[in-house]
């Protein structure tokens, strides 16, 4: 992590612990998923109890405890999607890429994860890649989706390619 | 068509919310008539009169919120802007920083101005990559025509404003969570009181308002509180910016007058229902609500006529159903969110929300038993009133809500050990919770 961006983040607080999810978001952006050296370091950083720093970790759906694919698919399967169509999407999903929810395929570039209501129900069922969002997704969208986000993967690199960047 | 004000500027061509297009159509207007016009308690007494009530969910009046703030100048105070926008259904105020972010910063400055704090923070849910973006870029922008930080506007009036992300959790929109996880911790309800307006964040005076709430600010003080309270009726006063979603032909946000009746907000703004298809059921205020049905259309969209119809006007998050739809499978989708996202702090809930998914995925699936219908509402029963935070009872209501109106589809699922919908909507169970 770049010293002036911490420093950066820490002067919004008055509590440095306050510090806490936004150097999480930033670790895990740069190594995927918090490892637990970031969570260590995070811990002794801000003073707070390496067991809080885990357990906070654990708390929020958007931290990752383990690496994943380079590129997380956020489908919604919240009421709004459910109504239209949304685990027909997840099931074209899950056979385009050859692999189930929450697991990462092969060559290491996508993960799909159900996640809860997005706030984008205009566009349900909608699917969302960093910060992207796509929908109405129609279960026929499906492969042209991914085959969309193949290529920005392959016209990236690594890092930019790591989907939650902000 | 009645006239809109908070999306008002997404109807100019080609606006984008930048400071030079918010300021050309009149923004950064209202702070400027505050900081020479107003004293903070004229201007908490303006938004007391104008009626205005909170948009998030619980419907409290803004001004009266403020009131509450001790007035102890040495005394640091916050302003937290609630941009967890999560309640299932809505999704309102992700467009009102996507589209115009200046108008929420110009509504935060008023709302500070008005309660004497100096900093503020926006908490936005994780997940809202882009407008943390969109916003931290406007503040910035803001920040360089003196418009955020020291003595804004050559007044003795400073506000530091940050955006705080999220990380994905719905109790977050929780006020009291939502500070938690501010300070950097789970998001675990506190109990009240002391309410967050004597010891809130960092256990100083806080006030938490909703996106929707302070975006209406600017105009309050612009055109007045009698003009405002002209919008609605006495009780529910202002506009309100509707997300509809679920079987309707054209979803999307309508700004409406605050009593706009369902049947005006689903059928014109709407555009109705798809497909030619009948009306069945409507949750008029985010999945945490209970449903209404086609008896229920001509019934006011403002606080108490909903209140008087056995539902809540909540978050403004209408989903429409249509009579394809299983009911039960609804129940069990809601009731698998609740239980995903109770903090588990309150026994009545992290017990009621499994025990109520458990029951309802099984008897969608074809393994009911006739004594789940009054294990469900033996359920709810033992969740409602009893946490310290209202999620449980969120997760409740609205299951006692369709046994109530559906109670036959729910006995015809037993019977027939399956469930009867077959429709082009209608998918399988799910699998994996």
């Amino acid at each position: 992590m770049n010293e002036e961006t911490i420093q950066r983040i820490l002067s919004r607080y008055p509590d440095r612990r306050s510090a806490l999810l936004p150097l999480m978001h930033l670790c895990q952006e740069e190594a995927g998923y918090l490892t637990e050296e970031a969570m260590r370091e995070l811990a002794a950083r801000l003073d707070v109890p390496p067991t809080q720093v885990v357990e906070v970790a654990a708390f929020y759906d958007m931290f990752r405890l383990k690496s994943g694919g380079r590129c997380e698919i956020w489908v919604c399967h919240n009421l709004s999607c459910a109504l239209l169509g949304a685990e027909r999407v997840i099931r074209r999903l899950e056979e385009a890429l050859g692999v189930g929810t929450g697991e990462t395929t092969p060559d290491g570039l996508f993960t799909i994860k159900r996640v809860e209501c997005l706030a984008a129900c205009g566009l349900a069922p909608a699917i969302q890649v960093g910060p992207d969002y796509y929908g109405p997704v129609s279960h026929g969208d499906v492969e042209t989706l991914v085959a969309r986000l193949r290529e920005q993967l392959a016209g990236s690199d690594q890092r930019a390619a790591s989907c939650d960047r902000l | 068509m009645s006239e809109k004000i908070l999306t008002k500027r997404f109807e100019i061509s080609g606006y984008r919310g930048t400071l030079e297009e918010y300021e050309a159509s009149g923004g950064y207007q209202a702070i400027a008539k505050a900081l020479k016009e107003h004293t903070p308690a004229s201007l908490t007494e303006m938004v007391k009169r104008s009626g205005l009530r909170g948009r998030g969910g619980a419907g409290f009046p803004t001004g009266v919120k403020w009131g509450f703030i001790p007035k102890d100048p040495e005394l640091p105070k916050y302003l937290v802007c609630n941009a967890d926008e999560s309640e299932p259904g809505t999704f309102k105020d992700r467009e009102l920083i996507m589209r115009d972010p200046h108008q929420l910063i110009e509504g935060i400055l008023l709302a500070s101005f008005a309660i004497g704090c100096r900093a503020a923070y926006i908490y936005i849910r994780g997940e809202f990559i882009a407008g943390a973006r969109i916003l931290e870029q406007a503040i910035r922008d803001a920040a360089v025509r003196g418009l955020v930080g020291k003595d804004i506007l050559g007044s003795n009036f400073s506000l530091d404003l940050h955006v705080h992300r999220g990380a994905g959790a719905y109790i977050c929109g929780e006020e009291t969570a939502l500070l938690e996880s501010l300070e950097g911790k789970r998001g675990l309800p506190r109990l009240k009181p002391p309410f967050p307006a004597t010891s809130g964040l960092y256990r100083k005076p806080t006030v938490v308002n909703n996106v929707e709430t302070l975006s209406n600010l600017p105009h309050i003080v612009l055109r007045g509180a009698e003009w405002f309270s002209s919008i609605g009726n006495p009780k529910s006063t202002g506009t309100r910016v509707f997300s509809v979603s679920g079987h309707v032909r054209r979803p999307g946000i309508y700004e409406c007058p605050i009593n706009v009746s369902m049947r005006e907000l689903i059928f014109e703004h709407a555009d109705g229902m798809r497909d030619g298809r009948r009306l069945k059921a409507v949750i008029p205020g985010g999945s945490s609500v209970p449903v209404l049905t086609e008896q229920h259309l001509d019934t006011r969209m403002d606080f108490e006529s909903l209140a008087t119809a056995g539902s809540m006007a909540g978050s403004g998050g209408v989903i429409v159903m249509d009579e394809t739809t299983c009911m039960v499978r609804v129940g069990e989708v809601v009731s698998r969110f609740y239980h995903h996202e109770s903090c588990g702090q309150c026994t009545q809930c992290r017990e009621g929300t499994a025990w109520l998914h458990k029951t309802l995925r099984r008897i969608e699936e074809g393994r009911g038993r006739t004594a789940d219908l009054d294990l469900l509402l033996d359920i709810c029963d033992n969740m409602k009133g009893k946490t310290i935070c209202p999620l449980s009872d969120a997760a409740a209501m609205p299951i006692e809500s369709y046994l109530k109106y559906f109670r036959d589809e729910f006995e015809q699922h037993i019977v027939d050990r399956a469930c009867p919908f077959q429709s082009a909507y209608s998918v399988p169970s799910i699998i994996a919770s």
